[in-house]
């Protein structure tokens, strides 16, 4: 218990460092490059990954999801304490994988071939520009940030679950029962939950704030998750939204995702 | 006043004891769900709101349905519902304060519950939700029991309160309006999304809510030597009937542009509720009962000869009670989330720990209208002798 304290306050002290110095490097107008794999060895908040607007591409032609590839979700779930829970109906998932024709009913049809209609994609919260579940949150446990991750306080969350409602993609998972006797091992560095309230993906702003990559980045071997701020056109991942044809899940809804996927 | 409740018949006290029970057996299952959480509900990550926030919904258009004997009595001046308003009043009060309580048992974190006030957040609409049910409550509680206390002391109600009287007219529409808010503003939920919901939430509302005060007075009037008297039964029994007329039009207003404009996602849910999804169907069974009775409760009461026989008037009122209350107890919430968005279909049942918390909060609102009603006939038979 004391750890998950000590965890939690050291992240957050992180996220008010790297908030900090991240307006101080805005104002000095400083170009952020994100992209660029910083060494983690320095003091913390002084080399944090500070971007305007996060973005992810998920690159399913390179995903070995297919294959029986995890590694992206066992990073996620063992940095971010995730329960593996026995019963289905009560998962907590941060990032996992659906079909594609479940990811994107709107782009399927029937004479499509079933390796690509049932292909696993991962998919995980989009961190929309306009986050429904942000505009019905009764007690703003769930924001955006300046630079767009939709971030949760989980000492705040009352637990309604009326952004697990608004959420058009089944982002968000609630803690149904006391999480902590389902995880295998604990990472000290990050807080564990409680009963009652709700989670998802933070885009790792403990890492960034480190300087580090989102741990499912860093873990796909495939080179698959491309990380990076979509406000700078001179990043990796702006480079390849221009060269390739992406596509981002119910874009008719106006959410605006930043999760963008090549298929 | 309240000591009016403090003594009373055997009957009278052991209806409080059984109710009471029930509220201690809701409570003691409520610590166990307390300990446990909300896994011990059938509520599951597709199907997040259930049993708990339909009861809210209903209970919402119950509260809501106070209106339709405050408005002709105070702004129409229709005299014949000068004793069944306050009935309607105190029945508004009691449902809302079951509405509350439904909103608690179905919080993860419910020691929480103040965050919504103490960061109010106006973009949020549970936050508007849970403000006007307060003031609803509020202004109920106070318009019926000086209303009553005046009547006692054989005065006219103060002038303060017609304002407030005035007030909770509109203030009325809005809780029900802001409840289906709740439900249509939300672009993930094809269901919901529709800008016929609040009508329809009203309509129900005000076909429910007078069943269930036609019940009561017939009640009432069999067990105690208060009688609303017939011409008011009578013009709820109207009113209840243009409820029902309206609320069914409007379900079949939903139906038509679901299935001409046959948009998949938009049809799934209904195919859930009436035909079963992809092997699922569990709502079958009820939807088609609730149906069945809003066409015996129709055919009854459009004909004004049978609506007239007090007989065949309550068996439509249960006829119309218990159809609205599968529709929007059973249906409406947790049909918004079959399928899922991602296109899974996980079905939900309520378990028997849920049921019983159900139970408890019903029979705190029940105990609630008890007591406030035994005040109300009290009161009454005091005048009458």
């Amino acid at each position: 218990m004391d750890g998950n304290r000590r965890g939690f306050l050291k992240a957050a002290g992180f996220t008010v460092l790297a908030v900090g110095t991240g307006t101080v490097s805005v104002l000095r107008s400083a170009r952020a490059r994100p992209d660029a794999p910083t060494p983690s060895s320095q003091p913390a908040g002084a080399n944090a990954l500070v971007g305007k607007r996060w973005g992810l591409l998920v690159d399913t032609t390179r995903c070995k999801a297919r294959e029986g590839c995890q590694d992206c979700r066992r990073a996620c779930h063992r940095a971010h304490n995730v329960p593996d829970l026995p019963e289905p109906r009560h998962e907590i998932k941060w990032i996992w994988t659906e079909r594609f024709r479940n990811t994107f009913p709107d782009a399927e049809h029937e004479f499509m071939a079933p390796a690509i209609l049932d292909r696993p994609v991962a998919v995980l919260c989009n961190h929309c520009e306009n986050p429904p579940c942000v505009r019905v949150c009764p007690t703003k446990a769930t924001w955006k940030r300046p630079d767009g991750i939709v971030m949760m306080d989980w000492h705040r969350c009352i637990g309604c679950r009326f952004c697990a409602v608004g959420c058009p993609y089944g982002a968000r998972s609630f803690n149904w029962r006391d999480p902590r006797p389902f995880l295998k091992e604990q990472n000290p560095d990050f807080p564990t939950r409680y009963r009652g309230v709700v989670e998802k993906c933070t885009f790792c702003d403990e890492r960034l704030a480190r300087g580090l990559l989102p741990a499912c980045v860093v873990s796909c071997k495939q080179k698959a998750l491309t990380f990076g701020d979509l406000a700078d056109d001179r990043s990796e991942i702006r480079r390849l939204l221009a060269s390739v044809r992406a596509l981002r899940r119910k874009p008719a809804l106006g959410t605006m995702p930043k999760v963008f996927y090549v298929v | 006043m309240i000591d009016k409740a403090l003594t009373g018949s055997r009957r009278y006290w052991a209806l409080v004891a059984g109710l009471g029970t029930l509220v201690v057996v809701g409570f003691v299952v409520y610590l166990r769900q307390l300990n446990e959480g909300l896994a011990i509900t059938g509520l599951s990550r597709d199907v997040t709101w259930g049993f708990y926030i339909s009861q809210f919904t209903f209970l919402v258009g119950v509260a809501a349905s106070a209106v339709m004997v405050v408005l002709p009595y105070y702004l129409h001046d229709y005299k014949a519902f000068g004793k069944v308003t306050v009935l309607g009043e105190f029945l508004a009060v009691a449902a809302v304060l079951m509405c509350m309580l439904f909103i608690v048992v179905d919080m993860g974190q419910p020691m929480r519950v103040l965050n919504m006030f103490r960061y109010p957040t106006p973009n949020s609409v549970m936050f508007w939700d849970a403000s006007v049910l307060m003031g609803y409550l509020l202004l109920n509680i106070t318009i019926s029991w000086t209303a009553l206390g005046a009547e006692r002391r054989g005065e006219h109600p103060p002038r303060w309160v017609k304002p407030l009287i005035y007030l909770s007219i509109p203030w009325a529409f809005s809780i029900h309006t802001v409840t289906a808010f709740l439900y249509n503003g939300l672009s993930g939920r094809p269901f919901w999304l529709t800008a016929i919901l609040a009508p329809r939430f009203l309509a129900s509302a005000f076909a429910s809510g007078p069943a269930l005060l036609i019940l009561l007075c017939l009640l009432l009037r069999r067990t105690t030597r208060f009688d609303a008297g017939r011409e008011a039964i009578q013009k709820l029994a109207q009113i209840m009937t243009y409820g029902m007329v309206a609320s069914v039009f409007f379900v079949l207003l939903e139906l038509f542009t679901v299935f001409y404009s046959q948009i998949p996602e938009h049809m799934h849910h209904f195919q859930y509720m009436f035909v079963g999804l992809e092997g699922h169907r569990f709502l079958v069974p009820f939807m088609w009962t609730s149906n069945a009775l809003a066409v015996l409760a129709l055919v009854l009461l459009l004909n004004p000869r049978a609506r007239r026989r007090e007989g065949v008037l309550a068996v439509a009122a249960v006829a119309v009670f218990v159809s609205l209350w599968i529709e929007k107890g059973l249906g409406l919430v947790v049909t918004g989330f079959i399928p899922s968005p991602l296109e899974h279909v996980t079905e939900y049942r309520p378990t028997v720990p849920e049921l019983l918390i159900g139970l408890g909060v019903y029979a705190l609102g029940f105990l609630v209208l008890t007591v406030l009603y035994k005040v109300a006939v009290t009161v009454r038979e005091r005048l009458a002798a």
